[in-house]
């Protein structure tokens, strides 16, 4: 090569430098900002400079701490379960029973096209649906299952959970589709050779190949469920509590230091949580 | 090939319903928002009319969503723009590894999964001890970006991975300097990848919420105006908005997909 070291190291960050400068100015300089006022005092309206722990003493001391995160962990988990049932599924269905390359890029696409519209919208559209006088209710009723409509299809944590589901579903597929893809066929053509049963082969050949897109996902639905304040907020008809949407009261209340604390906390608690599911895959071979 | 079997149906099955669950409340919300004057957020329809859609002219009957509709659609352009060019770049500097590449690499990581409220929280606060005003082309922008330069740059990353560098290498004995072997050679291989990571980069600024909220200062972008409506407007007008949204996000996909297929196959005659 004609590059020096250097010269290539040199080369190298001036082509990421937009990207240097960008990610530090709206992404660490932020964090640090954060982790900054979170040891700040407030009053009613305002903040000041201070290193006082008030903030942290009031998150750890609260009840509604604990029990918002119970609540936020209850639904990470829960819809990290279902959309890796419905997208594992999805993508074994796509991968290996699909065996043109057209019909499954097409099916494909039509499983990843809602990713690009709205999420707003998408909650939205669940009112009819889900409301008293909904379809859900109406076919419910028509059909004699009750008697008078159901009050907890929507605005509930049921709603959370479908809506939370309904829109990230595809980051479980994409990820292990792209996985279950690259796995030679003929691993599959040998264990049938050697008399595996298609379970078997499920079992012991697929399942374990496709672990690095299954983390990938997880990882993709874990940490968006645990920051989202939207979702809840609005599927829930206000009535249900999560540490996202504790922090954007707090800011909606100007109390930037309280909202700063639990921020940091959030944070940490998901980077933990990422941290443990990298440890079983490495993510840059998986590109 | 084996037969197909049972489990094929159960299978054919089960997507057939996942993909109704993804599209049938956009599409019953496509059909409610052609709802008569009288009609109401459900279903029975109440006849059937262009109210609704006429409504969203209507300046007083719901916020300035054709100036939020404007300022997204700049908003989305900018966002694009920015966001392929840093993208090829990072791309090209990650195809080898430099002092200080993983770091930048899990920073670049830790931009996609940091809770969106942070990003906006941070931003805001920032801006606010700074005293600069919080603006959708200056802190919404900036905060917009560290949601799409991730994907644009895996999607860069994959893209390399695969690159067969023995293009280059034939130009490069041609003759050609890193210049020319850039834009004759690596450029229009990777291109078909970059409408993608334009796509990426339009559609995602253009829904996105959680990174604006607190940065966009007081002129809305279009999801902001719509998160407003929620609250405080109850009639399909806000059905006509979302099924217009919708169709304007698939126009855009159609033609992604269109512009990919058609230089896939350019690529493929030449």
């Amino acid at each position: 090569m004609a590059h020096s070291g250097t010269a290539r190291t040199l080369k190298s960050w001036l082509l990421v430098s937009p990207l240097t400068a960008i990610l530090g100015l709206f992404l660490l300089v932020p964090v640090v900002v954060i982790v900054m006022v979170s040891f700040w005092g407030s009053s009613a309206y305002s903040y000041y400079p201070a290193f006082i722990f008030e903030n942290y003493e009031f998150l750890f001391t609260s009840q509604v701490t604990l029990s918002v995160y119970l609540k936020t962990l209850t639904f990470t988990f829960i819809t990290w379960a279902l959309c890796l049932a419905i997208g594992f599924t999805v993508a074994y269905f796509l991968a290996f029973h699909i065996h043109s390359l057209t019909w499954q890029i097409s099916l494909f696409l039509l499983c990843t096209i809602p990713f690009w519209t709205s999420n707003i919208i998408r909650m939205i559209s669940w009112i009819p649906f889900l409301g008293r006088n909904g379809i859900a209710n109406n076919t419910l009723q028509q059909w004699g299952w009750t008697d008078e409509p159901l009050d907890w299809l929507l605005f509930s944590d049921f709603a959370v959970i479908l809506a939370f589901v309904h829109l990230f579903t595809l980051f479980m597929i994409v990820p292990i589709f792209n996985t279950m893809m690259r796995i030679d066929r003929s691993l599959i053509e040998a264990a049938r050779d050697a008399g595996a049963s298609s379970r078997q082969i499920l079992q012991h050949v697929i399942v374990p190949l496709t672990k690095p897109g299954i983390m990938i996902g997880s990882i993709f639905v874990v940490t968006l469920v645990m920051g989202d304040f939207i979702t809840v907020r609005f599927m829930s008809g206000g009535q249900s509590a999560s540490v996202g949407r504790m922090i954007s009261n707090e800011i909606g209340l100007l109390q930037y230091p309280a909202a700063s604390a639990s921020a940091v906390v959030l944070l940490l608690t998901v980077l933990l949580m990422v941290a443990a599911m990298l440890r079983m895959v490495d993510i840059r071979k998986e590109l | 090939m084996q037969k197909r079997g049972l489990s094929f149906y159960l299978l054919a099955a089960f997507f057939a319903v996942f993909v109704l669950f993804l599209y049938g409340p956009t599409i019953t919300i496509a059909i409610l928002s052609f709802q008569g004057p009288q009609g109401g957020l459900t279903f029975p329809m109440n006849g059937t009319s262009l109210h609704w859609f006429r409504n969203l002219y209507e300046q007083q009957a719901v916020g300035d969503i054709w100036g939020s509709f404007r300022r997204s659609m700049a908003l989305g352009l900018i966002v694009m723009a920015v966001t392929v060019l840093v993208s090829v770049m990072g791309g090209l500097a990650f195809r080898h590894r430099f002092r200080g590449s993983t770091v930048l690499f899990y920073l670049v990581i830790t931009s996609l999964i940091i809770p969106s409220i942070l990003i906006s929280l941070g931003v805001g606060i920032l801006f606010n001890l700074l005293d600069w005003n919080v603006h959708w082309a200056t802190s919404g922008l900036g905060s917009q970006l560290t949601w799409t330069l991730p994907f644009g740059l895996l999607i860069m990353f994959a893209v390399f991975n695969r690159f067969d560098a023995s293009f280059e290498e034939a130009a490069r004995d041609l003759g050609a300097t890193n210049w020319q072997t850039l834009k004759y050679v690596v450029l229009p291989i990777i291109a078909p990848s970059l409408i993608g990571v334009a796509l990426f980069g339009f559609t995602l600024s253009y829904d996105e919420f959680a990174r604006t909220l607190l940065t966009a200062g007081s002129y809305n972008t279009l999801p902001l105006e719509i998160y407003g409506m929620t609250t405080s407007v109850t009639t399909p007008v806000l059905y006509a908005l979302g099924t217009l949204t919708t169709m304007f996000s698939f126009v855009m996909i159609g033609l992604a997909l269109l512009l990919v297929w058609r230089s896939r196959r350019t690529a493929g005659a030449s």
